[in-house]
């Protein structure tokens, strides 16, 4: 499996349609359409119920098309500062914990990618063990808060730094690099470092742009140790805020302020919903296929 | 997930002292550390702070189980302050909350494997039908989606269609039914759990599925539809054993997680009302911690729970490299 390998070649197996087989493709769509019903309904319904008065969703009037249409909940939320900072507090979240996971997990699989290195398969297996077996959230808690990292960014960027799973794949890719280069590159005097800069890291900008997605979407999604190890709530990422709002343990200053908002519940978590998920559902047409690709390289060479 | 083979290198150049070396020259002679070091050295460079996470941030917390053993004070050595055997194992196997919790654990294990293992090849098939591609493609685009949203995302949905006046209540209301809180109902977690599960993944799992049936031979269908077989035939005889190997390496990764049920999500969605089915061991290691402060206890379920784990890996790959002749290693 390559990377230009095409995921829906055209299946030909000829022409036998038989009657059955005609029954069976029209059942066929009819499955997938429903499929896809169930799958985008929620959307629908969240985005309808932001825009929507909250009288028509009490009365349970609410489907897929706004009822009332009815942009109180999204002033409210906007003009909630606490809503900002968390949102903010996301997007640094983000930005450092990708640099910082892109940057270990590069180094990492590009070690692993040397055959001849030796103590390569000690070095894969440190790494391999740890999908199967891990500390545990209790000794895993101890040791951030021993270590001085609680109510810090650092608690959320640094533990979660390499996932086992996109350094495979980046290494498999490294692996497919023509090997010529590399050592033409070393009889011209370029040293290690000198080669993965300028040679190698250049011919690998579509596996790192893959593994900024997959590490971007990951803390961007990711609120359980922003949960576990942030208390402050100027310090908290969307997720957590959204979490607070779902569980009914918003700050008093920031939800109770009008009588408004209490009503508004319903409409604020849609609206809450949409407003988190927004910036993924916009670039997800862009950048679906490199997340494809990258899961099946990872999966079928790692 | 073998590492891919690769041709040995070739033998370095020889320098004299090799060529001094009295043993048959051999392209895989191991180096002595002191050259490996020597030649790699910039290379092991690069391994160092990888490596310093792993350790801290993989390792020491193994390591630091070992509080499970040991009486642990908040804010005293990570490691516990003195010795006390297996006194809290022995606790939580005579505590009737863990068995409890464990059943749960274990049922709702069951029915995600059930239900999240076998749909996404069904999935897949059915896709693999598909002639249009624009169609196909359309789908595949909308079943992937749900698998890109944060998990509070998807606890805050499940809780706005299944709320009193949610999409739920509606289709009920429709059939002439009365309201129901379904997320105050314990009769209702496992229903709830399992299909938002099976709604945020069945899509994403068809991916390694397709990639695999686009492996097959064709001559295999040729071959088939010369012997006579039918499309069904077809299916059963060439299609599914094509993708035997994808459909064992991800079962044994499922039985290797299957303890460790959708904790986040569950801690999401639960409340005290649903604890009859929804509490699982990692959620009652989490209020062990973190509502009673009792972190040597909940360490050594935790411990518990990933011994067992990693047992179920073990043995789910060495039966399967003993029946069907696929591993992970």
């Amino acid at each position: 499996m390559t990377l230009g390998t095409k995921i829906d070649a055209p299946t030909t197996r000829g022409p036998v349609d038989s009657r059955g087989y005609r029954i069976f493709r029209v059942v066929n769509t009819v499955v997938l359409l429903g499929v896809v019903v169930v799958t985008l309904y929620p959307f629908l319904n969240i985005v309808a119920r932001s825009l929507s008065e909250e009288a028509y969703i009490i009365a349970g009037k609410v489907t897929v098309v706004p009822r009332g249409f009815d942009l109180t909940a999204y002033k409210l939320l906007m003009s909630d500062a606490m809503f900002w900072t968390n949102y903010r507090n996301t997007v640094v979240y983000t930005v450092v914990a990708t640099l910082i996971s892109i940057v270990l997990t590069t180094c990492y699989a590009y070690v692993l990618s040397k055959p001849q290195l030796k103590g390569r398969p000690f070095l894969i297996g440190i790494a391999l063990f740890t999908m199967f077996f891990s500390g545990g959230l209790i000794p895993n808690y101890v040791l951030v808060t021993s270590l001085g990292m609680k109510n810090t960014i650092w608690a959320v960027v640094i533990p979660n730094a390499i996932s086992v799973f996109n350094l495979l794949v980046m290494k498999a890719f490294f692996e497919s690099l023509p090997s010529e280069l590399e050592e033409a590159a070393a009889v011209d005097g370029l040293n290690t470092y000198g080669i993965l800069l300028r040679i190698v890291l250049p011919l690998s900008k579509a596996i790192i742009a893959t593994m900024v997605l997959f590490y971007a979407v990951s803390f961007w999604n990711s609120w359980f140790t922003a949960f576990l190890y942030i208390d402050r709530q100027d310090l908290l990422p969307v997720t957590v805020y959204l979490r607070n709002l779902i569980a009914g343990a918003t700050s008093a200053e920031s939800a109770a302020a009008d009588a408004d908002k209490v009503q508004a519940a319903a409409t604020l978590q849609a609206v809450t919903i949409v407003l988190t998920t927004l910036p993924i559902l916009a670039i997800y047409p862009f950048v679906q296929r490199y997340f494809v690709r990258g899961v099946m390289l990872g999966a079928v060479k790692g | 997930m073998t590492s891919t083979l690769r041709p040995p290198p070739p033998a370095p150049p020889s320098s004299p002292q090799q060529a001094q070396s009295p043993a048959p020259r051999s392209p895989r002679r191991r180096r002595s550390w002191r050259q490996a070091l020597r030649r790699d050295w910039q290379l092991y460079s690069l391994a160092v702070l990888p490596l310093l996470f792993f350790l801290v941030f993989r390792y020491l917390p193994m390591i630091g189980n070992i509080i499970a053993f040991r009486r642990f004070k908040p804010g005293g050595s990570i490691f516990g302050e003195y010795w006390v055997g297996l006194r809290y194992f022995r606790m939580f196997l005579s505590d009737p909350t863990f068995w409890e919790v464990f059943t749960n654990t274990l049922v709702l294990g069951t029915l995600t494997l059930l239900f999240c293992f076998p749909l996404p090849i069904v999935l897949a098939l059915l896709l693999n039908e598909v002639r249009a591609r624009r169609f196909k493609r359309f789908v595949q685009s909308v079943s992937y989606l749900p698998h890109f949203l944060s998990i509070v995302i998807v606890a805050a949905m499940v809780m706005q269609l299944t709320s009193i006046e949610g999409t739920a209540n509606q289709i009920v209301g429709l059939f002439g039914g009365d309201p129901v809180a379904f997320l105050q109902k314990p009769e209702w977690f496992r229903t709830i759990y399992v299909s938002s599960e099976v709604w945020q993944t069945v899509g994403w799992g068809t991916i390694l599925y397709l990639a695999a049936l686009t492996t097959i031979d064709e001559d295999l269908y040729e071959a088939a539809r010369i012997d006579g077989a039918g499309r069904l035939r077809q299916t059963w005889h060439v299609t599914l054993p094509g993708i035997r190997p994808t459909m064992v390496t991800l079962l044994i990764l499922n039985i290797g997680s299957f303890l460790a049920v959708g904790f986040e999500k569950i801690l999401l969605l639960y409340n005290p009302l649903t604890y009859p089915t929804a509490d699982v061991v990692s959620t009652y290691l989490f209020r062990m911690g973190f509502q009673s402060s009792n972190f040597s206890y909940a360490a050594a379920i935790g411990l518990f729970e990933a011994v067992i784990g990693l047992i179920l890996v073990l043995s789910a790959n060495v039966i399967s490299r003993r029946t069907v002749g696929t591993s992970l290693w």
